[in-house]
This record gives structure tokens, C-alpha cells and sequence, in this order.
């Protein structure tokens, strides 16, 4: 398989797969299971969004939560109709300007990226002087602080109340369509000589400055770029869930994707993908963790925090004794499939 | 605001920045040995306060504050011990990315473990008599805790600066943090160095949550999070891996907490913010931290 147009071939093809597996889910599947899908893809673009700043850049930024929620918020008050809001905010009335405002829900996703984006652009500038552990406790910080002016600013968020009767605009289309963009997006930018120069600083700063890389420019259009896809995902999930709440974007939201991360490989689109879906999936299916169980008489009580106990085992382990997690820094291609790589690798990882 | 409520803010400011200090020690000191930040300390904390909450509360054993306060600082110090035994020395050799994703981790699942355990609803800590009199002193009236905490915590830091700066393995201490290697080579056993800075650590950070406990008698599993977060800026604010920075920094920021929103009441609701703001500042204006001195990066 050295033929470069038989690639672009499997390419489309696997594309126009994946759309035919949705649309068969789409019209088969209830609503529950419908909505793991939809939280599936939005985890797909949550985690390469990390993915670029943490894995391709080096960045260790644990902010998140906080671009999510700034995109969140930023596109459910734009689609928002303004009756709606009335009722929301009957304990403070909202500030006249967002008051009337209604537009389009793609118009209002894209606005919620830029505004996500443009917060990393003012913030990145001071933070991202910072290196490994101080940037992950300032941008751990950056997302409390979100979470608490969101909490106080009463007549833009409705505070602690939250917005209540977002419109449900969030299909499978827009989920996994914006899934199936980022990806395209983000194999393009790794590839591109942006993407390189971000691996160069990932790999040794003072090496990539010393090559000519301007340092801080590269790392303000990463975390930039990670941050707008951060908004756009946030959005997508306020408006697949149907209220947000400053709550929803506290740290857990970002130990959620980290793990995802971490468990696909820091540093590999393919990796994040598959992640994305397996522990979304997971996540769902362990909820009976949480319930009481019955294994025949013998009946155990319910333990509230038991699944989140689990999924901490299970970040603990794998970075513990498989600090690559499931692809490395290695990527999906069809030559390694079609020549049995994936196979024989899995074999070998058996055997040790 | 009258004389006397300012210096009833300030003696609670100061309380408040002794328990903050008890807890950034523990975190400037692992830093300025393994240069990790220990994620899971807010969780010790936690768990330091709940061990002396069961010794104190369950009917068949019902001891004393301070035979359960000592009891509690033992079982903290090897549940510290362990904490780094199984979550960060396995990956002394890994890239630092690792190592902070495995703290988060462990901070992660003792936090849940926590709330497995000993449930998800807050408990009411018992405050014994001693600490919860009422002085009242030129007009203004303070529980007793908040004078304590302060006088014990400045025992305890003698106790530390003694052991640091006088004995032999606070003398192993400060050459591993220099060079870890070069002390390694001097014949110091590292593990059991690092295994004693945990344990340190650990003893500040129970005896600051038993403290907390009295004076905020409230306990929860998550308890440990955002204190664990503050105090480590409290020691990168004074400068870290510097013990008297850590008391310095935890020092400011409960002032620094109380008196805002003391002056300020509209900004209650941003307290938690101030910390991070003031991280943020200091990182841009010294990055090393008030006490810290500079290092320079070699290729």
C-alpha cells in the first residue's frame, strides 16, 4: 500500500463509514444511548483540544474546565431567546445588552470558541512565561477563578443558579461532525510546521529556541488554538445536557479529559479518539458502581464515589506501569494495518 | 470599622495563616527535594483529621483530644510514607509530566476514597472545652483556638528549624535537595531521606487539619483540596523549597484573606480567587518567590 490515492480512497471511505454507523445509530438507538454518542464525540474534541497543549506542546495546562465554561456560557446566553432568559434570571435581571439577543447556534458555538480564545490570548501572555509545575498550578488556578466570578457575576451567569431550558440543539451531526473536523484539523496542524515547531519546544525549549523557534509565539498559538477548541467542545456540551451550572466545570471536568489523555497517550491524535469513546462509554456503564448490588443473597450497599474511585485506580495504574498509554506517541496509519503492525505489537505486549 | 472588630480580624487572619504555613511547609519541603508538587497533601490533611475524628468519637474508644491528636499524627505520618512509597517513587526515573499526573491521581482517588469511607456528608468535629472558651480582651471577644494554633505553630517550626539546621539528617536533607545525586554519592540514603520528608510533612500537615478542625469544626472529604491548592502557593509565594518562606507566604495569604474581605465585604464571594491572583502576580513580578533565591537552567 504505497499508493498515495489509494490512501485518500481508504480515507474517504472510512469517513463516509463512520457517517453511515451514525446515521444506522441515529435512527436506532433510543435517547439514552443516543446521548453517550453525542458525549462521546464532544469528548473526542475536548481531548485533542488537551491534547495539543499537553501532549504536542508540552504545556501541562490544567485549565480546562474553565475555557469550557467561558464557551459554554458564552454561546447558551447567545442562543438563548430572550423569553427564556426572563425566567432564568428572576433574581437579578440580566444585563440589557445579552437581553434581546438571539442568534444562530453555529453562529453562537463559533463565538463561544473565540471568546474561550481570546481569554487564553490574555491570559497566555503573563502564564505562559511559567513552566511545568507552576503553569499547571496557575492554570488549575485560572479555572477556579472562572468557576468563582461565573458563581458571583450574577446578572451576565445567573450565578450559582445556573441557565436552565438551553435548547437542545446538540445532534449527532454537530457532535461528531465538529469530532470529525478537529481531527482533520488536528492531523493537518501536527503535520504543518506549526505542529513541528510545537514538538520541538515539547521536546527541549532551550534546543527549539536555539533552532530559531520563537518560543512564546508558538506557545500562545497552541494554547490558543487548544482553548477555542475548548470553548466550541464546552458549548457543544451545555447544549447536548440542556443547563449549565458553574458547578459543571469544576476540576473533575478537567481530570475527566486528562485521563482520557493520558490513557490514549499523550501525544497521539488516534490515542485521544479511541480513548475519548472507550472511557465515555465506561464512565456510563460503571454507574451501577454506584448503586446497590445483588450477587445472588448476597446484596452490597450502595458506595456514592465508588466508579470515581475506580477511574482513579485506573489513571493511577496506567501511569504507573504503562506511562504510554494504549498508542504512545504512535499514530494510526493503514500500511501499519494492512502489514499486521497492530497485531504483532499487541502480541508482543502480551507476552511482557 | 471599629478598632477592636479589625483586631478581631487580625487574630483570626493570623490563625488562619499559622494553619496555612503548617501545610505549605510540607509542600516546600518535598518540593525542594523530589521538585514535585505533592497533589495529594490537602489530601493528607484530610485524612489526618478524619483519623482524629473517629479516635475521638467512636464510642468504644473515646480518648482524650491530645492522646488522639498523637495517635493521628502516627497513622498520618506512615499513610504519607505510603503515599509516596506506592504513587511517586515508582517513577523517580519518568519525565516530571508523569510524575504530577500520578499525584493527581493519588490526590484523586484518596479524595473519593474519602468519600467512600467516610461518606460525602460533612461531620461535626468535637472542639474540647479548652479550645472553644471565649477570652474576652479590651472589649473584644476570641475563641480561644484562635490564639493557640499561632503559639503551636511557632513551636513546632522551632522544633523543624532545629532538626533541619542542627541535626545530621536535617543536614542529609538539605544536601539531597542541593544535589541529589552528589549526596547520593556521599553515602546518604536518599529513599530514606525522601521517606522522612514525607514524614514531616505528614505530621504538619495532621496537626494543621486537627487544628482546622477546632477551629472550623466541620470535616468533609474534599476538605483537602482547595487548602492543599492555597498552601502551595503560600510556599511558592515565600519562595520554594525555603522553610520560612512557607511560614512567611501561609502567613500573608490568611491575612491577606481575612483583611480583603474584612475591608472589602462585596468581594466575599471571590475569596477563594485571591490566592490564585496573587500567584499569578508574584510569579510574573518574582518568579522565585519572596525568599527564593535564583537558579539559573543549565543546558
Amino acid at each position: 500500500m504505497k499508493n498515495e490515492k489509494n490512501k485518500v480512497l481508504l480515507n474517504i471511505g472510512a469517513i463516509i463509514l463512520l457517517f453511515i454507523v451514525l446515521w444506522f445509530c441515529n435512527s436506532t438507538f433510543d435517547n439514552y444511548k443516543l446521548r453517550i454518542l453525542n458525549l462521546s464525540g464532544i469528548y473526542v474534541v475536548l481531548a485533542l483540544s488537551m491534547n495539543l497543549i499537553n501532549g504536542f506542546t508540552g504545556l501541562f495546562s490544567l485549565g480546562h474546565a474553565g475555557f469550557m465554561a467561558i464557551g459554554a456560557y458564552t454561546s447558551v446566553l447567545l442562543t438563548m431567546d430572550p423569553a427564556m432568559k426572563q425566567m432564568n434570571f428572576f433574581l437579578k435581571p440580566i444585563v440589557p445588552f445579552l437581553a434581546n439577543i438571539q442568534l444562530p447556534f453555529p453562529i453562537a458555538l463559533i463565538c463561544g470558541g473565540i471568546m474561550a480564545g481570546f481569554v487564553a490570548w490574555i491570559i497566555g501572555a503573563p502564564i505562559l512565561r511559567l513552566k511545568d509545575d507552576y503553569l499547571a498550578i496557575a492554570t488549575l488556578g485560572f479555572g477556579e477563578i472562572v468557576r468563582v466570578i461565573f458563581t458571583n457575576t450574577q446578572s451576565f451567569t445567573n450565578g450559582a443558579l445556573g441557565l436552565k431550558g438551553v435548547e437542545r440543539y446538540t445532534t449527532i451531526w454537530w457532535s461528531w461532525g465538529i469530532a470529525a473536523i478537529t481531527v482533520v484539523f488536528m492531523v493537518l496542524l501536527v503535520k504543518s510546521s506549526y505542529g513541528k515547531a510545537f514538538k520541538a519546544i515539547r521536546e527541549d525549549e532551550i534546543a527549539a529556541e536555539s533552532m530559531g523557534i520563537n518560543l512564546f509565539k508558538h506557545k500562545v498559538t497552541s494554547f490558543v488554538i487548544g482553548s477555542f477548541i475548548a470553548g466550541i467542545g464546552g458549548g457543544l456540551l451545555g447544549h447536548l445536557i440542556g443547563t449549565i451550572d458553574p458547578l459543571m466545570f469544576r476540576f473533575l471536568m478537567t481530570f475527566n479529559i486528562l485521563l482520557i489523555v493520558v490513557l490514549g497517550g499523550i501525544g497521539s491524535i488516534t490515542g485521544s479518539v479511541v480513548s475519548a469513546v472507550a472511557v465515555t462509554f465506561l464512565l456510563e456503564q460503571m454507574r451501577f458502581l454506584d448503586q446497590a448490588i445483588t450477587i445472588g443473597s448476597l446484596e452490597l450497599p450502595a458506595v456514592p464515589g465508588m466508579r470515581m474511585v475506580i477511574f482513579a485506580i485506573l489513571l493511577m495504574s496506567v501511569i504507573l506501569f504503562y506511562p504510554k498509554g494504549l498508542m504512545g506517541r504512535e499514530e494510526f496509519e493503514w500500511d501499519k494495518l494492512f502489514s499486521g503492525y497492530y497485531i504483532k505489537r499487541f502480541k508482543v505486549r502480551k507476552k511482557a | 470599622m471599629s478598632f477592636s472588630i479589625f483586631l478581631q480580624h487580625l487574630a483570626n487572619g493570623i490563625s488562619l495563616g499559622s494553619l496555612y504555613a503548617l501545610l505549605a511547609i510540607g509542600y516546600t519541603m518535598v518540593y525542594g527535594i523530589l521538585r514535585l508538587i505533592n497533589f495529594a497533601h490537602g489530601e493528607i490533611f484530610m485524612v489526618g483529621a478524619y483519623i482524629a475524628f473517629y479516635l475521638m468519637t467512636a464510642s468504644f474508644l473515646a480518648l482524650p483530644w491530645w492522646l488522639a491528636a498523637l495517635i493521628a499524627i502516627a497513622a498520618t505520618i506512615l499513610f504519607g510514607i505510603l503515599v509516596e512509597k506506592f504513587a511517586y517513587s515508582p517513577l523517580r526515573d519518568q519525565p516530571r509530566i508523569s510524575v504530577m499526573i500520578s499525584a493527581i491521581g493519588a490526590s484523586f482517588l484518596i479524595q473519593n476514597l474519602g468519600i467512600v469511607i467516610f461518606g460525602g456528608r460533612p461531620k461535626a468535629f468535637p472542639v474540647p472545652d479548652i479550645f472553644s472558651q471565649i477570652w474576652k480582651i479590651g472589649g473584644v471577644s476570641i475563641v480561644s483556638i484562635t490564639f493557640y494554633i499561632p503559639i503551636i505553630t511557632l513551636i513546632l517550626l522551632t522544633i523543624l528549624l532545629y532538626i533541619v539546621n542542627k541535626t545530621k539528617t536535617g543536614m542529609a536533607m538539605r544536601a539531597v535537595s542541593k544535589d541529589y545525586e552528589a549526596a547520593r554519592l556521599m553515602g546518604i540514603s536518599v529513599d530514606n531521606i525522601i521517606s522522612f520528608t514525607f514524614a514531616i510533612g505528614s505530621a504538619l500537615a495532621c496537626f494543621g487539619g486537627i487544628m482546622w478542625g477546632f477551629k472550623y469544626p466541620q470535616l468533609l472529604p474534599v476538605m483537602g483540596l482547595i487548602p492543599g491548592l492555597k498552601c502551595f502557593i503560600a510556599a511558592v509565594v515565600g519562595g520554594i523549597g525555603d522553610i520560612k518562606g512557607a511560614v512567611l507566604g501561609g502567613f500573608l495569604l490568611g491575612l491577606m484573606e481575612i483583611l480583603i474581605v474584612a475591608f472589602f465585604p462585596a468581594l466575599t464571594g471571590y475569596r477563594d480567587a485571591f490566592a490564585f491572583i496573587l500567584l499569578i502576580v508574584i510569579l510574573l513580578v518574582k518568579p522565585t518567590g519572596l525568599m527564593g533565591q535564583n537558579l539559573t537552567e543549565k543546558v
